[in-house]
């Protein structure tokens, strides 16, 4: 969708919304009280991009009576509503405002109200930054009037000042390094903060001692500086993995928050999904999520199961039949008997399992940290060996104390703790221009070493959108026909056969929709019906299950005229990404769901050698962990439910966008891209940041081989530390900015239902 | 000499009302939305963010 034709397409997307408002009860369950009267309702918007987006939607919502206020926030794409519930006298309905938002064209989703405590953080860190910097420019300017040559006292009074401004810079903004470095040495282990914990305290209290004596050295620039290096490489990082989190929750999927439950005596009441026992009534409108497992008691349908075993055809019910939680009612009515509560539901049989692969991915340490595995204690080695080589040589402590200080700050991780997050931050921001999420560091690390991958079919090497199959000459006169029925369901096989026709539809009278059956209409004396082969030429046994299409046919007083067969659609590059993560030697499979017929079709025509079919959930985490174990790094890429596991269990995980909560949430990588060619965009961009992290640190121990013996002979002054701490800081952040050559086709973008992602997204890549 | 017991603390006011006036603006909100801003700047109508 193009925002700037947004009014007038919003006539059409209504009418194909992809999912229906939600209801009063869902909204009021996530709004929250603002003052007397007044509640605040989020609405996450998806497609907003630009200005005219921002004034479209916030003129709509503010046209209402009850709207307070309302305000678009582009970055998170979202958009705040402080409504009145009352509007002279009358209770407002707050169906109102996602109903005013879709008739601008527009998607808006309720989202699970993401936590505050990031943002939060976000803003401790930000501040930390501006506490620490200034403390560093200020201190800086009192070293350079030290360092051009102040006499005695003027000296003294400047490094006393110097240490009243970094003492509570050391305490406010140094909390972050103390608290992670206590918590690795309380577990026993060492990662990059200690020797920064470490450095910048002891280098502090030298300096105060160094002062108090009338000393000539005091490093409380080179103290400070560091902070304020450092929090920045932590804030890019901390920022990161805040926008790819607020990103991927603002596309969450409208999960059923409640169901309306019927009372023995008919009566009708919405309840919290937590609130539903075993045992209730629970009736689905069609276009609705089931909320918890249950059986069909009454009506019939067809279920939209590819997101939770990935089998891409619907699966009519009728009662008595078993259906599961998270799967889609698409053509009729249901009333469902819960067999399970909530907690119990398929769902959470699939988090269970999610938990008990979990232990894999815990165990991978980020290269930072085993960097600093080696690091910290050979730095620590040095600066004590300095200490008493030169208190033993010459018998004067306080030099000695002095050069073991220079040690430690010569070897800043000022470098080491910059050159990661740096780099890491510059490719997420590449990644995120191409609408790739990260969701944090350590996976473009783990994605750099894989050698094999396995993809799920529906919904992730497929687009889960059926296309009709063009096998033989389509007469246009029966297509009308065929076009005209299929406009009166929502069963994805029907929408595909009413997109596919382009000219007029016949019109009929007397439409009925059979769910889970087909469709049945009346033309003067004749009957049509289109619909799967049993209905439609009453008896004759349907050849589904062998076959690698779906099939509808097309008859007429039961009598077949045409038959139409539709395949998944694939996502657009799928062959190309396929055929260049090939070339690079990765081995490839299939790991589905679905059918064995349609999986080898794909797997056939993507040229896919490995492929399994009719996988359960647990078998795919098993073969991910198997993989594991027999010592492969094996990237999965899936959407469903069913993946969730198997996402979890694999060293590294992708997902599209339009995944299930569940395994967006589980995947390490996700994608708003339709196309496939994100894929091999991201190891790319992976193994270029891999590369770019290991030129970093070369650079900085070469620099280190360098600046240490001059530390060592005691030949450090402050002015010489500061100078090559900010120069080796330059080099490794110029180095990173490299990667900001790297750039990808812009034509898959996904549209519309998808966020768009623009340009100044990577804004702090730039 | 006798400058800078006046300069000094002169300078570093000015740097710390600098600070605080960046801790004001984080505070309140105006970091939320950076690329609303953006376009905000130019749109026509007048809406000012009712905090």
């Amino acid at each position: 969708m193009s925002c700037c034709a947004a009014g007038t397409e919003g006539a059409l997307d209504l009418e194909r919304a992809p999912h229906k408002l939600p209801s009063a009860e869902e909204l009021v369950i996530s709004s929250r009280s603002v003052g007397p009267g007044l509640m605040q309702t989020d609405l996450a918007v998806p497609a907003v991009h630009c200005g005219t987006c921002i004034t479209t939607v916030e003129q709509a919502l503010r046209a209402l009576p009850q709207v307070e206020r309302a305000r678009v926030n582009l970055s998170t794409k979202r958009v705040s509503v402080v409504w009145r519930e009352t509007v002279d006298g009358v209770e407002s309905d707050p169906v109102d405002l996602p109903r005013a938002i879709a008739a601008t064209g527009y998607d808006s989703h309720l989202f699970t109200a993401a936590e505050q405590a990031s943002d939060t953080l976000r803003n401790q860190l930000i501040r930390a930054v501006a506490v620490s910097g200034f403390a560093a420019t200020n201190i800086m300017l009192l070293s350079v009037s030290v360092w051009s040559g102040a006499d005695a006292a003027t000296r003294d009074l400047f490094h006393w000042i110097s240490a009243m401004i970094c003492a509570p810079a050391l305490i406010y903004a140094g909390r972050f390094f103390y608290q992670s470095a206590w918590n690795a040495i309380r577990h026993g282990r060492t990662n990059m903060d200690v020797p920064i914990a470490i450095g910048i305290t002891l280098s502090y209290f030298a300096s105060l001692w160094e002062t108090m004596n009338h000393g000539e050295h005091a490093y409380f620039d080179a103290t400070a500086s560091l902070l304020f290096f450092l929090l920045i490489g932590r804030t890019l990082d901390h920022v990161m993995r805040d926008r790819a989190r607020s990103a991927i929750s603002g596309l969450a999927r409208l999960n059923p928050r409640g169901a309306m439950v019927v009372g023995i005596d008919g009566s009708r009441e919405y309840r919290a999904i937590d609130e539903i026992s075993v045992g209730d009534q629970i009736a689905i409108a069609a276009g609705d999520r089931i909320p918890v497992d249950g059986r069909v008691i009454g009506g019939g349908s067809d279920i939209d199961m590819s997101i939770v075993n990935g089998e891409s055809a619907p699966v009519p019910v009728k009662p008595g039949d078993l259906v599961q939680a998270g799967t889609l009612s698409l053509t009729g009515s249901l009333t469902i008997e819960a067999t399970a509560t909530a907690r119990n539901s398929f769902l959470s049989e699939i988090i269970n399992l999610m938990e008990a692969a979990e232990g894999g991915r815990a165990r991978y340490r980020r290269i930072a940290d085993r960097a600093a595995q080696y690091y910290s204690p050979v730095v620590h080695l040095l600066a004590i060996s300095a200490f008493f080589a030169w208190g033993f040589y010459d018998g004067d402590w306080k030099h000695a104390m002095m050069v073991a200080i220079a040690v430690l700050i010569i070897t800043c991780p000022c470098a080491l703790g910059l050159a990661v997050p740096v780099v890491q931050v510059v490719a997420a921001g590449r990644l995120f221009k191409a609408g790739i999420m990260v969701k944090d560091g350590s996976a473009m690390e783990r994605l750099a070493e894989i050698d094999m991958i396995a993809f799920d079919k529906t919904g992730t090497l497929t687009l889960g959108r059926p296309k009709l199959v063009a096998d033989h000459a389509m007469d246009p006169n029966t297509m009308a026909l065929a076009a005209g029925l299929a406009v009166h369901s929502r069963h994805p096989l029907s929408q595909a056969l009413a997109r596919a026709q382009a000219g007029p539809v016949t019109v009929f009278d007397g439409v009925k929709e059979i769910p889970g059956s087909g469709i049945v209409a009346h033309k003067g004396e004749d009957v049509y019906r289109l619909g799967n082969r049993r209905f439609a030429c009453e008896g004759q046994g349907s050849g589904r299950a062998d076959s690698a299409y779906s099939e509808v046919v097309l008859s007429k007083n039961m009598v077949e005229i045409a038959a139409y067969r539709f395949e998944d659609m694939l996502r657009p590059h799928a062959v190309a990404a396929i055929a260049d993560v090939k070339r690079r030697g990765f081995t490839l499979g299939i790991l589905s769901g679905d059918r064995a017929p349609v999986v080898s079709a794909i797997a056939g025509k993507l040229g896919i050698a490995n492929w399994k079919a009719d996988l359960s959930p647990k078998e795919k985490a098993g073969f991910c962990a198997e993989a594991e174990t027999e010592g492969a790094k094996l990237l999965m890429v899936g959407d469903g439910i069913n993946d969730a596991p198997a996402l979890t269990a694999a060293h590294v995980s992708m997902a599209p966008a339009t995944a299930a909560d569940v395994g967006r949430q589980a995947a390490d990588f996700v994608f708003m891209r339709d196309g496939l060619d994100a894929v091999p965009f991201a190891i790319e961009a992976s193994q270029r940041a891999g590369r770019l992290i290991k030129e970093n640190f070369a650079l900085a121990i070469g620099y280190n081989v360098i600046a240490v013996p001059i530390a060592l002979l005691g030949y450090a002054t402050p002015l010489i530390a500061a100078v090559a701490m900010s120069t080796s800081s330059i080099i490794v952040v110029v180095n990173a900015l490299r990667l900001n050559r790297l750039t990808i086709a812009t034509d898959t973008l996904a549209d519309s239902g998808s966020a768009v992602v623009s340009p100044s997204k990577a804004r702090f890549a730039a | 000499m006798n400058m800078l017991i006046y300069l000094i603390p002169i300078a570093l006011f000015l740097g710390g009302l600098g600070l605080v006036a960046f801790l004001w603006s984080l505070k309140s909100g105006q970091y939320e939305d950076l690329d609303g801003a953006a376009w905000r700047a130019i749109s026509e109508d007048d809406d000012r963010p009712e905090r």
